[in-house]
Order: C-alpha cells, then sequence, then structure tokens
C-alpha cells in the first residue's frame, strides 16, 4: 500500500464506504420496494418527503453545532444520538424524495447541492438557539410535533412513508422524554433556570402556530391517505405541550393569541436569515470538493 | 456450510460479543440460482454501522464461496429489542450491557409522556444487584443508556428498550 496520503494508509479500499462524505454511501434503501401507490401524484409525493426530511436535516444540524457546547458530557451524548437519529431519518426521506423525483437525485445531491429556495423545511427547525433553555424548549416542541405526525403517518397509503415513519416513531418518543424531562427541571429548578426556561417558551411560542396549518401540497397528499394534515396534529400536541409546561411551572409564558400564526412560509422555500448560515456550513465541504474522497 | 450458517457467524460491528443473528436484524437469508440474498434490518434509523454490516456479509460470504451476493434493506416491521435473542441476552450481560428487558406495548391512544424515570427493573450485569438507578438515557451509541449499581457502585451500559 503506498502511503502517499495518510487516509490512503487508514482506509480498507474494500469499505471505504464508511469514511465521511462523498465515498461512495449506498442507497440507504437498497432493496426496499420502490413501488409508488395508485393514484398518487409524483410531484407532490416527492415535495412531501422533501418537507419531512429537511425537518429532521436542519434540526439534525441545529443539534450537531451544540456537539463540544452541552453543558454535560452525558447531554454532549445525547444530542449527537438525537441528531444522528434525525440524520437517519432525513437520509430516509430525501432517498424516497429523490426516487419520487425521478431525476437522478439521491439524499447527498439532494442535502448538499440544492439552494435555499429548494429547502422545504418549516421555520421552527433554523432558528439558533440562544443558550440550553431554547434548545431544549424547541427541540420538545419539535418531537411533540413530529411524534404525532410520525404516530399517524405510519398508516399511510404509502408503504414506504409507512415504514420510516414507524421507525421514527420508537426514537422521537426518546427524544421528546429527553427535552420534556429538562423543560420540567429547568423550569421547576432555580430562580435562574426557571427565569431562562420561561423565556425561551416566550421566544418559541410565536413558531408553534404555522406548525398546524396544511400546505396545499400536504391537503391533496392527506386527502389521499398518502400524508398526514398537520391541523389534526393540534389536540395532541396541546395536551403534551401543557403537560409539560404546567410541571415545569411554565403555564404562565403562553403567549396565547401569538400561536395561530399562518402556513409556515419555510415550505414554500422561504426562510429566515438564519438559514443561510446553516447551508454555508453545512455544504461548504460537499461544494468545495464534490464527491471528495477521503 | 450453508449461506445462512455463514450469516450466522458475522459479528456486530458495534457490539462485536454477539452476531447479526442473535441482535435480531438478519430477517431472511436466501439462495436463489447461486445468488445470496441476504436480508437486514436497521436497529436506529441512523445507525451508522449499516455500511460496514452490509460490507461485513458480503466479505464472509466471499470467503465461504459465495460470488453473487445482494443485501437488502428492509424497515418494516421496524427492529425492537426483543428480537435479541436469549443467547444474545447472555453475551451482552457477560460482556457488562444490561440486556434490554420486554419492550413497551403500545396501547391504543397518543403516546405516553414519560417526565420522571422510566420504570425499568435492570439488574447490575457485574454483581447481580437489581437495585439500579438510571445515569443518562443516551449512551456510547443510539441504543444505550448509561447506569449506575447502588450495591457495587459501578456504572454500566444497558441496552434500551424499544
Amino acid at each position: 500500500m503506498a502511503f502517499d496520503d495518510a487516509y490512503d494508509a487508514l482506509t480498507d479500499h474494500q469499505d471505504d464506504a464508511r469514511w465521511a462524505y462523498g465515498t461512495g454511501f449506498t442507497d440507504p434503501l437498497a432493496g426496499v420496494s420502490g413501488d409508488f401507490p395508485d393514484g398518487v401524484d409524483r410531484s407532490d409525493l416527492a415535495t412531501y418527503c422533501l418537507m419531512l426530511g429537511d425537518d429532521a436535516l436542519i434540526m439534525s444540524h441545529r443539534l450537531q453545532q451544540w456537539v463540544t457546547r452541552a453543558p454535560e458530557l452525558e447531554d454532549e451524548l445525547a444530542l449527537a444520538n438525537i441528531g444522528l437519529d434525525l440524520l437517519g431519518q432525513a437520509r430516509l426521506l430525501l432517498t424516497r424524495a429523490g426516487a419520487a423525483e425521478g431525476r437522478g437525485r439521491d439524499e447527498d445531491e439532494l442535502a448538499m447541492h440544492r439552494g435555499p429556495g429548494e429547502f422545504r423545511n418549516v421555520h421552527l427547525v433554523e432558528r439558533a438557539d440562544d443558550d440550553f433553555a431554547h434548545l431544549v424548549a424547541r427541540l420538545c416542541a419539535f418531537s411533540v410535533w413530529r411524534l404525532a405526525l410520525l404516530d399517524r403517518l405510519a398508516g399511510s397509503r404509502d408503504p414506504m412513508l409507512a415504514g420510516i415513519a414507524a421507525k421514527g416513531v420508537k426514537e422521537v418518543t426518546y427524544h421528546r422524554d429527553y427535552a420534556a424531562q429538562w423543560m420540567v427541571r429547568l423550569g421547576d429548578g432555580t430562580a435562574l433556570s426557571h427565569t431562562r426556561m420561561t423565556a425561551a417558551v416566550v421566544a418559541l411560542e410565536p413558531l408553534l402556530g404555522s406548525l398546524f396549518q396544511a400546505h396545499p401540497v400536504e391537503k391533496r397528499l392527506a386527502a389521499a391517505d398518502v400524508a398526514v394534515d398537520p391541523g389534526e396534529l393540534r389536540a395532541d400536541f396541546e395536551q403534551v405541550w401543557e403537560l409539560v409546561l404546567t410541571t415545569g411551572r411554565l403555564a404562565g409564558s403562553r403567549s396565547g393569541d401569538e400561536r395561530l400564526g399562518g402556513s409556515d412560509a419555510g415550505r414554500d422555500g422561504e426562510h429566515t436569515a438564519a438559514f443561510a448560515e446553516i447551508l454555508a456550513e453545512m455544504q461548504a465541504i460537499a461544494r468545495t470538493v464534490p464527491g471528495g474522497v477521503w | 456450510m450453508n449461506a445462512a450458517d455463514v450469516v450466522g457467524t458475522v459479528a456486530d460491528p458495534e457490539l462485536p460479543m454477539i452476531t447479526l443473528a442473535e441482535l435480531g436484524i438478519v430477517r431472511e437469508v436466501r439462495q436463489d440460482d447461486g445468488a445470496v440474498v441476504v436480508t437486514i434490518t436497521p436497529t436506529y434509523s441512523g445507525c451508522p454501522a449499516m455500511e460496514s454490516i452490509r460490507a461485513d456479509i458480503r466479505v464472509a460470504l466471499g470467503r465461504a464461496g459465495f460470488g453473487v451476493v445482494e443485501v437488502r434493506t428492509v424497515l418494516a416491521p421496524a427492529w425492537t429489542t426483543d428480537w435479541i435473542s436469549e443467547t444474545g441476552k447472555r453475551k451482552l450481560a457477560a460482556a457488562g450491557i444490561a440486556p434490554p428487558g420486554p419492550a413497551p406495548v403500545r396501547r391504543a391512544g397518543p403516546i405516553p409522556l414519560t417526565l420522571g424515570t422510566r420504570p425499568a427493573t435492570v439488574v447490575c450485569p457485574r454483581c447481580g444487584a437489581a437495585d439500579t438507578e438510571a445515569l443518562a438515557a443516551f449512551g456510547a451509541t443510539a441504543c444505550r443508556e448509561l447506569r449506575r449499581c447502588h450495591s457495587c457502585r459501578e456504572p454500566f451500559e444497558h441496552m434500551r428498550e424499544i
């Protein structure tokens, strides 16, 4: 073996797929039946898979930014693990989006070579966290919402979405518990932790209302029993969110009317200023060295 | 050896004390006209070991003389720790990882939120005491949590039930 390149000495070329981006990640849905249910618009299905996949991908990236910054090693591990679960969900959903779209784009292409206007994630996931309280509030709201969504999506007429969702339910159940327990611990903790946890909930609440407004794509696919109408999630969300806030002595931080927002512009590719910074970081290496091998 | 026996010997890359078969992720091994089709299922969606697992299966079958190998993935039904064999659970315990108890039973209605400690009777794999507590819900890999034994005072890992 030549040692011109240090990585050559480390990498067994038989299985370089385990190394870094662009080195031949195979289709994570390898061998899974790619059939599409009858009467479903493939373009709508691709867009819907991008919505759910981008939510997971961008949330995962935000969680990864906390690695080396978490208050304790145990939380570092938790956030990294949750980020990894969501990244796995994103890989499956983006691969499905690429297949439904039928333009030959794979998960890497979709994650690393789309511009901001093509991303379909909600604004909630792109928000930068001011502190750990903001993070756990955001992660809790996201997990409560996503768990309710995935649990219903497990009954989708698209067998692939149903399979991805049923698997995700088990993972997000743990994510939700983790974040909710931290919200209660900080809300019902010291005067300082209570103040900061309250501020985090107040800052977050205006972003929540739009999570329950259906995009036309979601409406059409929900009518075909393929997608979930997010409006159906509201009651479940409220019940759990209220329980967390009440247990954590945070109920006073509810902002009421502010939560009746319009539909989320992120679903149409319009993003907040923070999003450009996320993509710049996430896509930098893939765009600098397309298909690079390490 | 037939192909299923060969696949049965492949160790899990992250839990090398048990085989893929004992972990319950090998769903089917089929031989069709000289080709071997192995169907596996991931433990977690983001399991980073899937690429290694596919490669390890191909290498093992290749060494045993099976030339044409296809490794497929299925997602449904989703893997559960209930599929870990009794032998697998014994080997995990012997290696200091408390094996999972029965997976939670899904009841009708919304999935309940757990705000307190998840009720679990996890026995210390070192001294056998039942008096243990959770230290952290997430451990070195997605499937493990960290616990501590109140009897021997040692920390240990526990494979979470899913």
